[in-house]
């Protein structure tokens, strides 16, 4: 049988040829090490940051000293210590987490939806969050189940029942991507105003306690929250970086992509199945925190690469970063009260996002 | 009973072969038992009007649609990605998508665990370019091509599939006649240099008739003609099957199909 050879080794003749070629598969390694530069740097910023001032010097030899065998000691003193390891770094921790799940989701669904208007929360994760939250924390139903604290496991189940339902929509029609669309966007009305409809039976602190929950907050204590949801961000981001060049293939639409060896319809559906699987895991956690899933993606693009391959790991580390980033003043500016950091992700993002559009604009046309 | 026509290919063991493949849409059925052989380099053009058949028979042989019957390589496997690339006939150019991302697309089915594209890949990706003269265009963007580039980079891809067999589906239709000769030419040397199979729906017949070794031509999703392209390129034939007045010159050993001139009966003409 005809194999179709070509010769490997034409590079070695045009040499600067290939660094042309090296050059169009994007900067995604150099790229990626300064991700995590600013990754980072965010961290010790945020970890200094505070009304306890601790010195950098001292963070910094306190964390390396917890790394065994290198006989650093920590120059902080115990209740510095204390601040550090059980109120600061959870919440940094978490910040980072939820940040990086939201945007690197967020990437998933643009992807599988080729559509940049995308974003974690498409397809009613947050409305039926918001709606799972609104009971457990407005009716007091108990959901409640051995480390799960009520309301992260009911906003958990509200989030899985809406995707669920809209992808089972989707399915009569299809499931291609503009029916799992519409699929979402009738099962977010629908949430949206059983969620509307339990508020307004609630009295005036319970709404209110509802709506700060609503509008997204890092306000942990310890490390629970981390450790519930680390296994999600673990598995289902490995799922998302294995299908990172699939999105790319399926840019180029389901017949394409099948003829270049892809099963279109599993690879959405699992990259969909994980991506929204993290995003309730997040969710269930810190609230529904706007933007970050939608402009985090847009911001590798502009800067980076248009590829997947270099915007799903990119946009997890950048997510962490700035999600991390803007917690700062969320917890500083108007200490002791807290600033939902939703609120400063929207602030933050919407100017974003109006410049990456129109730079997008003419950057690619 | 079926018109199906079994075709023998110029050698012994064919690079692929269909044998009654069959296609309803609806109850409707589009190709109705379909046999033919494409032999190891050779050039198999399919022609026919719209509508009969053509391209629902190409998809049917990358997978793209479900079809009865049998679709075979000459090992008696069912072809895959990695045995066929397809030159689709409006190839999708993802916005912000460089050249170089685009024809490493063509590597998706050789892609290991983890999907991480290789060192080899990439060289891959690279040959290639080189081989097609487009290295200088590695980091454009696709969208930004013309149609005669962009059809270039398609077959890049295609090539970077490193099958033995390539399907082009009437990959030079919105192409003018300059480039739609130059992108033929170029499969054409690829077929030689690289000894690949190519198995072409093609609307231009005159295109057919000078880069095909064989012709099929269909209609109703029958296989009405088959052979040497001065056999099947025949204007009383062509005429029937096109349902308009064709005909068929030799310029310079080449066949060259044309339409008939029609004798205009128009009443105000022949007032004034």
């Amino acid at each position: 049988m005809a194999e179709a050879s070509l010769p490997t080794a034409a590079l070695s003749e045009d040499e600067a040829a290939y660094t042309a070629v090296r050059r169009a598969f994007g900067m995604s390694a150099t790229a990626s090490v300064l991700g995590v530069v600013v990754l980072v740097a965010v961290g010790l910023l945020s970890a200094i940051s505070g009304a306890a001032g601790l010195p950098a010097s001292g963070v910094v030899s306190a964390l390396v000293d917890w790394i065994p065998l290198l006989g650093v000691e920590s120059t902080l003193s115990a209740y510095q210590e204390s601040i550090l390891f059980q109120i600061r770094l959870p919440r940094l921790v978490l910040g980072m987490l939820v940040g990086g799940s939201l945007s690197m989701a967020g990437a998933a669904y643009q992807g599988v939806f080729r559509n940049p208007l995308a974003d974690p929360y498409l397809l009613g994760v947050s409305a039926g969050a918001g709606f799972g939250a609104v009971l457990a924390l407005g009716f007091g139903l108990d959901l409640g189940w051995g480390p799960f604290d009520t309301v992260p496991a009911a906003a958990f189940l509200g989030a899985l029942v809406a995707v669920v339902a809209s992808m089972a929509i989707a399915r009569g029609g299809g499931s291609s991507p503009a029916t799992l669309l519409l699929g979402g966007v009738a099962m977010a009305a629908l949430f949206a105003a059983a969620q509307t409809y339990a508020i307004q039976q609630l009295d005036e602190t319970r709404a209110r306690e509802v709506l700060s929950w609503l509008f997204g907050q890092l306000n942990t204590t310890g490390w629970k929250e981390v450790w519930i949801l680390l296994p999600y961000v673990a598995v289902c981001g490995m799922v998302l970086f294995v299908h990172r060049r699939h999105l790319d293939v399926l840019r180029v639409g389901d017949d394409e992509a099948r003829s270049l060896g892809l099963d279109p319809v599993r690879s959405r559906l699992l990259v969909i199945v994980a991506a929204s699987l993290v995003t309730a895991a997040a969710v269930s956690v810190s609230g529904l925190i706007a933007f970050v899933g939608l402009v985090v993606p847009h911001i590798v693009r502009l800067l980076v690469s248009h590829s997947y391959r270099v915007i799903v790991p990119l946009s997890a580390v950048l997510g962490a970063a700035f999600l991390a980033f803007v917690d700062i003043p969320a917890r500083t500016l108007f200490a002791p009260e807290e600033l939902s950091v939703g609120v400063i992700t929207a602030i933050v993002g919407a100017p974003i996002f109006a410049i990456v559009l129109w730079r997008d604009r003419w950057s690619t046309t | 009973m079926s018109s199906a026509v079994l075709l023998e290919s110029p050698s012994s063991t064919p690079a692929l072969s269909c044998r009654e493949v069959r296609v309803s849409f609806r109850g409707h059925e589009v190709v109705c038992g379909v046999d033919l052989e494409l032999g190891q380099g050779e050039w198999l053009g399919i022609i026919g009007p719209n509508g009969a058949g053509k391209s629902t028979l190409l998809r049917s042989i990358v997978g793209l649609t479900d079809f009865l019957g049998t679709v075979a390589l000459g090992d008696g496997r069912t072809p895959g990605a990695a045995d066929i690339a397809l030159v689709p006939q409006i190839p999708v150019l993802p916005k912000g998508m460089t050249v170089a991302e685009y024809v490493l697309l063509g590597r998706t089915a050789h892609l290991g665990w983890l999907a991480r594209e290789s060192q080899a890949d990439r060289q891959i990706v690279s040959s290639v370019l080189h081989r097609l003269d487009l290295t200088a265009f590695a980091d454009r963007f696709v969208s930004t091509l013309s149609g005669g580039e962009a059809q270039q980079v398609v077959v890049a891809r295609a090539l970077a599939q490193q099958c033995p067999v390539l399907l082009l589906d009437e990959p030079t239709s919105a192409l003018d006649v300059g480039h739609q000769v130059s992108v033929l030419e170029l499969v054409d040397d690829l077929r030689r240099t690289e000894g690949l199979s190519v198995l072409a729906a093609m609307h231009d017949l005159s295109a057919a008739g000078r880069f095909a070794d064989r012709l099929i031509l269909i209609d109703h999703g029958r296989i009405v003609a088959h052979g040497p392209p001065a056999a099947v390129l025949q204007s009383d034939l062509l005429s029937t099957v096109y349902a308009t007045p064709l005909t068929v010159q030799s310029i310079d050993g080449d066949l060259v199909v044309l339409p008939a001139p029609r004798r205009r009966t128009n009443p105000k003409k022949e007032i004034s």
